[in-house]
């Protein structure tokens, strides 16, 4: 354990890697934010009318909300206003859906004269906090239905409330609590679930769906034999198989089989797969009702739903996604080539960061950003300046500096005996880990365009402060353990 | 404590990051597609246009400079609103055409976008300054400065070529030479010297925004290129002879070309009509004129015209009869007003004295003479058939510069055409043609076809005695290498001796002295020696072409001229004054006073309405 116990001195009891993590990310955004801006605006990087003079203010504002948060407040009242804090943010998330300004599609903003705030930025926060105080309730078990319940309940409420302001992006980063409910005792089968959904999603739309219902039957055979320690027999005897019986019509064909005719002309190889699936399942079924083993019906649930997830892929794109989303979508995916239109954003800003090569253009010499051909470039888009003025060594560095962030919360959490400390650092790891992937994914290509910040890194009062309010709570309770303990 | 999900956490920590390091490895190191699209996508490449190389006259007089024009430039996004009528006076244009330039530029404003479009070519600086008082008034309008051809002499349209914008072919045709907005010399001097005239062109980059603004200079102009000028040139031409030239040669149709015999170099080539060099400069402007003009300006027809060359290649079968053993210079033929090749049929001669001796015959321009020696030449026991004995002609005449192009440094040079044996043989069938089947080629008529320039060289082996260096418009000068070809003399299979014979024939011809009256005694200036041979070629078109060569002085000449006029009549009317004048004009500088009137009635001449033109 490497901190003492009783009363530590200030040096010991901060957690100061992690303040100069924030400090270094935040001096770092506010270059990048005077370099995205300064020929545009051609003033100093302290001038107030600019980008980089305001980000200045907000640093210095939000520098001085951490002193605050670390030495004024006394960190119990964190948990103490959890569920109050929560419901008033939730009524904001909801008003702001009726008098909120309309700024790029989304009814997610509040105006008060120049400044603009988002209920969004501070819900992450809240949704933490009320979630570390239910979830660090004595008692409390995510293997009983009722409490997984309640904590689901408390990331979704917000979650579908924002989807509702239609800022799909900001939503997507409350996927990341299940990372938390993870650590907490919930199944890993809920993530693998999750991923194969997503997976499911894009090769379907993709491929086909044939590639989709065959990686269905491999992922879940391959986790019923792992489950039963039958891997030798699965790749041995099931995957051979069912790669042969998936192809067997192609392979027909291929072979210079005769046309088939009749009720085989119209056979699909994806009927076949089908016809698998419906044998496979009635199988597990029966040996799972015979044995009454849980396995079984997992495998046979999971079948289903998958099956059902791609037949209703389609579906779900065309009708529920809107239209911009679907076309971020099909252009992430290459389903469509559009450099001018949706695709521009992704396509200058790879652009931006691939001609940094590997040291980069230096500090204001990069040309794409500096000239505006990257959109968003001090919000969304700031890491491409980071990739085109810093290079690859500038990226490595900047992402490092937030895995070791993000580890070191989570090192600092498990370290933690009171546990809402623990799951609260959980939280604020999973935020960060989800702005940083989606954000830096998006800007690389690797992710659809979702217009979340980078933390501490984009330009912005609201989200620097709600990010600031995240870190520090954490280092405030962090602080506090040794009060306790 | 940490528990093993924590650590499976951490893990999946780790593979996000790897898999945003590497995918930032591949876009930012192992692939450099994206440098490229940023170069292409932030960086402007402003050329610097090289000024063309000076065409100089041999004595350094400018033949073709340069000058300063202005192209007006707009860029559709910057206009603000503005008074059409004072733009349109500033400009100089009416203000429809101002109304309807908007017009096109705003149907066109999705495909224009941030760009500068040209709106007026090739303003003269004076128009241009009127515009640029007021320039401050109409923002998104602004002038470029380029540099356009300048022609102090009137000088050789044809001869000096014109340089216009390169089409999708011509830079196709050159690949990676030429990128569109060039220009290059398409005709003439301009073309075969685009090499040398052309220079290098330079370029500044500068960094620009995404609205195609200009916002930097790229590294501040470390990697800008000069522009390297063009070199100069300095041709073989008088540009006053030359000018000269084109003065008697106005309302005419036709070719003068003087050449330096001693060098091949020459000195003036007129083909008339010609382009106007006003007309060459804007080139463009009057392309559609030029092509759809019915006397064909634009043909060269010095170099590219195939004419029967008539009674001056008289001289060529002359030579050849003697250095093959089939005449000698004493040798006497009649002529009793033509020679008689067949039943009844005759090829007619003038009326004078007969016989003749060679001096004479080439004095008097004897037709009948010559048909003899072409017999002669043809009925040589030496060979077995007259196939054999036409070939070995062929092969003399082939080494006098004729039937093939001379290799002047004219890209756009012709042969003109020598039949062959072969020819005739296909025509007639073997067994089927004999001498007098071809007496027209006796004296320079039916098959046979040269350019002017081939008559001139002609003239000009004749003035040197036997040999000739290939006619050429390049002079060497700094930095300007001419072919070693240029520089060696070349030697047409007759002895010297021969010419001497008939150098001292076209003397008679000019200047008298023999027992007939020479044909050219118009050409005789006192004093100057001028040793001239007349033609009358039959046109099939109309009036016989007039064609003179002469040079002079009889020794060490200095020039030989070739004037060949389309439809004029008798040699000695229209071509023998004007190949005269022309070396008098050379040689002394001035015209003599008695033969003023030769001048003026050369000058005031207009000849173009015999020739027929369809």
């Amino acid at each position: 354990m490497p901190h003492g116990r009783g009363r530590r001195s200030l040096r010991q009891s901060i957690d100061w890697p992690l303040v100069i993590c924030y400090l270094l990310l935040v001096i770092i955004g506010w270059l990048n934010i005077y370099a995205a801006s300064h020929a545009s605006e051609a003033a100093g990087i302290l001038d107030f009318a600019t980008r980089s003079g305001k980000q200045f203010v907000w640093i210095l504002s939000g520098v001085f909300l951490a002193i605050v948060i670390l030495f004024v407040f006394n960190p119990r009242l964190w948990e103490v206003i959890a569920f109050p804090s929560y419901l008033i943010v939730f009524l904001l998330l909801v008003a702001v859906i009726f008098v909120g300004a309309e700024i790029k599609g989304s009814h997610s903003w509040f105006s008060l004269g120049p400044v603009s705030f988002q209920p969004a930025e501070v819900s992450k926060i809240t949704t933490a906090l009320l979630l570390s105080a239910i979830m660090s309730r004595q008692g409390f078990n995510l293997g009983n239905k009722k409490d997984l319940i309640l904590a689901a309940a408390i990331v979704l409420v917000p979650m579908l409330t924002i989807v509702a302001e239609k800022e799909t992006g900001s939503a997507l980063v409350y996927v990341g609590f299940l990372f938390v409910f993870y650590r907490e005792g919930l199944s890993g089968w809920f993530l693998v679930a999750a991923a194969l959904a997503i997976a499911i999603f894009i090769i379907t739309l993709t491929v086909s769906p044939f590639a989709s219902l065959l990686m269905l039957l491999v992922v879940v055979s391959l986790c019923f034999s792992a489950n039963t320690g039958n891997i030798k027999r699965w790749i041995l005897r099931d995957l051979p198989l069912l790669v042969l019986l998936a192809f067997l019509p192609r392979i027909w064909a291929a072979a210079g089989g005769e046309e088939p005719s009749g009720l085989w002309a119209r056979l699909q190889p994806s009927h076949v797969l089908l016809m698998l699936i419906a044998i496979t399942t009635l199988w597990y079924s029966i040996r799972g009702y015979k044995a009454k083993s849980l396995p079984h019906w997992v495998a046979v649930f999971t079948l289903l739903a998958g099956m059902a997830m791609t037949y209703s892929t389609e579906f779900i794109f065309n009708d529920i996604l809107q239209d911009h989303q679907r076309k971020r979508i099909e252009v992430l995916l290459g389903l469509m080539e559009d450099p001018s239109g949706v695709g521009y954003n992704v396509h200058q800003s790879m652009i931006a960061i691939g001609s940094g090569g590997f040291v980069g253009k230096g500090f204001l010499q990069g040309t794409q950003t500096t000239y505006g051909f990257v959109p968003e470039q001090s919000t969304d888009f700031i890491f491409c300046t980071v990739g085109e003025e810093w290079g690859f060594i500038g990226c490595l560095f900047v992402i490092l500096i937030y895995a070791f962030m993000i580890a070191r919360i989570i090192l600092d959490a498990e370290e933690c005996r009171d546990r809402f400390t623990r799951i609260y650092g959980y939280c604020v790891a999973s935020i960060i880990f989800m702005h940083l992937f989606i954000n830096v994914g998006m800007t690389i290509g690797l992710m659809p365009v979702i217009g979340i910040p980078l933390p501490l890194l984009s330009y912005g009062g609201s989200s620097l402060w709600a990010f600031t309010i995240l870190i520090f709570i954490f280092l405030a309770l962090y602080k506090d353990e040794s009060k306790y303990f | 404590m940490i528990s093993s999900r924590s650590i499976k956490l951490l893990a999946g920590l780790g593979v996000a990051v790897t898999v945003l390091v590497v995918r930032l490895f591949t876009i930012q190191i192992a692939d450099d597609s994206y440098k490229k699209s940023a170069e292409s996508q932030s960086m402007v490449y402003d050329v610097i246009y090289p000024t063309r190389g000076i065409i100089y006259d041999r004595n350094g007089k400018i033949l073709v400079g340069n000058k300063t024009a202005y192209d007006i430039l707009v860029t559709p996004r910057e206009i603000k609103a503005f008074d059409t009528l004072q733009l349109a006076e500033a400009l100089g244009v009416n203000p429809d055409f101002i109304r309807e330039k908007m017009n096109e530029y705003s149907r066109n404003r999705k495909r224009i976008g941030y760009q500068s479009v040209v709106m007026m070519k090739k303003m003269s600086p004076e128009a241009y300054m009127k515009f640029a008082e007021v320039k401050y008034k109409f923002p998104g309008f602004k002038g470029q400065m380029r540099s356009i051809r300048d022609y102090p002499f009137n000088a050789g349209g044809n001869l000096l070529g014109y340089v216009s914008e390169v089409d999708a072919d011509f830079i196709k045709a050159h690949a990676g030479e030429y990128k569109s907005g060039d220009y290059a010399g398409k005709t003439g001097i301009e073309a075969a010297r685009e090499r040398d005239l052309r220079g290098e062109k330079g370029y500044n980059i500068y960094l620009r925004d995404s609205h195609n603004q200009k916002q930097a200079s790229y590294m501040n102009g470390e990697m800008d290129k000069e522009a390297v000028p063009g070199k100069d040139i300095v041709t073989t031409i008088d540009a006053d002879l030359q000018q000269y030239g084109q003065a008697l040669m106005n309302k005419k149709v036709g070719s003068l070309i003087a050449i330096e015999p001693s060098t091949g170099e020459i000195l003036a080539m007129v083909s008339s009509p010609g382009i106007d060099v006003d007309v060459l400069a804007d080139i463009g402007q009057h392309y559609a004129d030029l092509v759809k003009d019915p006397y064909k300006p634009m043909f060269n027809r010095t170099v590219r015209a195939s004419y029967p060359p008539g009674s001056v290649f008289k001289l060529v079968n002359g030579l050849i009869g003697l250095q093959e053993g089939v005449l000698h210079t004493s040798d006497k033929y009649p002529c009793s007003a033509g020679f008689p090749y067949a039943k009844g049929r005759k090829l007619g001669c003038h009326y004078h004295a007969s016989p003749l001796n060679f001096f004479d015959a080439v004095a008097t321009s004897c037709n009948g003479y010559f048909c003899y020696v072409f017999r002669n030449i043809l009925d040589n026991k030496k060979y077995p058939s007259i196939q054999d004995s036409f070939d070995a002609w062929r092969e003399y005449v082939g080494s006098f510069g004729f039937g093939h192009p001379l290799g002047s440094d004219f890209p756009a040079e012709l042969g003109g055409n020598i039949p062959t044996s072969a020819y005739y043989n296909k025509l007639y069938g073997k067994k089927g043609w004999k001498f007098a089947t071809i007496i027209s080629l006796s004296i320079g008529q039916g098959e046979i076809g040269a350019t002017p320039l081939q008559i001139a060289n002609l003239c000009a082996t004749v003035a040197n005695r036997g040999h000739y260096f290939i006619p050429h418009i390049i002079k060497e000068s700094a930095g300007i290498e001419i072919e070693d070809k240029y520089k060696e003399a070349l030697y047409p299979a007759v002895d010297s001796l021969y010419f001497g014979y008939a150098v001292e024939g076209m003397y008679m011809a000019v200047n008298g002295g023999g027992s007939a009256g020479g044909t050219a005694f118009a050409a005789a200036v006192p004093g100057l020696d001028i040793c001239g041979k007349t033609g009358t070629a039959q046109n099939p078109h109309g009036a016989d072409n007039s064609v003179f060569m002469c040079f002079a002085p009889k020794d060490n000449p200095k020039i030989a001229v070739a004037a060949y006029i389309e439809n004029a009549g008798f040699g000695a009317t229209w071509a023998c004054p004007i190949a005269s004048l022309m070396v008098e004009k050379y040689l002394t500088g001035k015209i003599r006073p008695e033969r003023e009137y030769v001048e003026q009635r050369i000058l005031s001449s207009d000849l173009m309405s015999k020739v027929k033109v369809k």
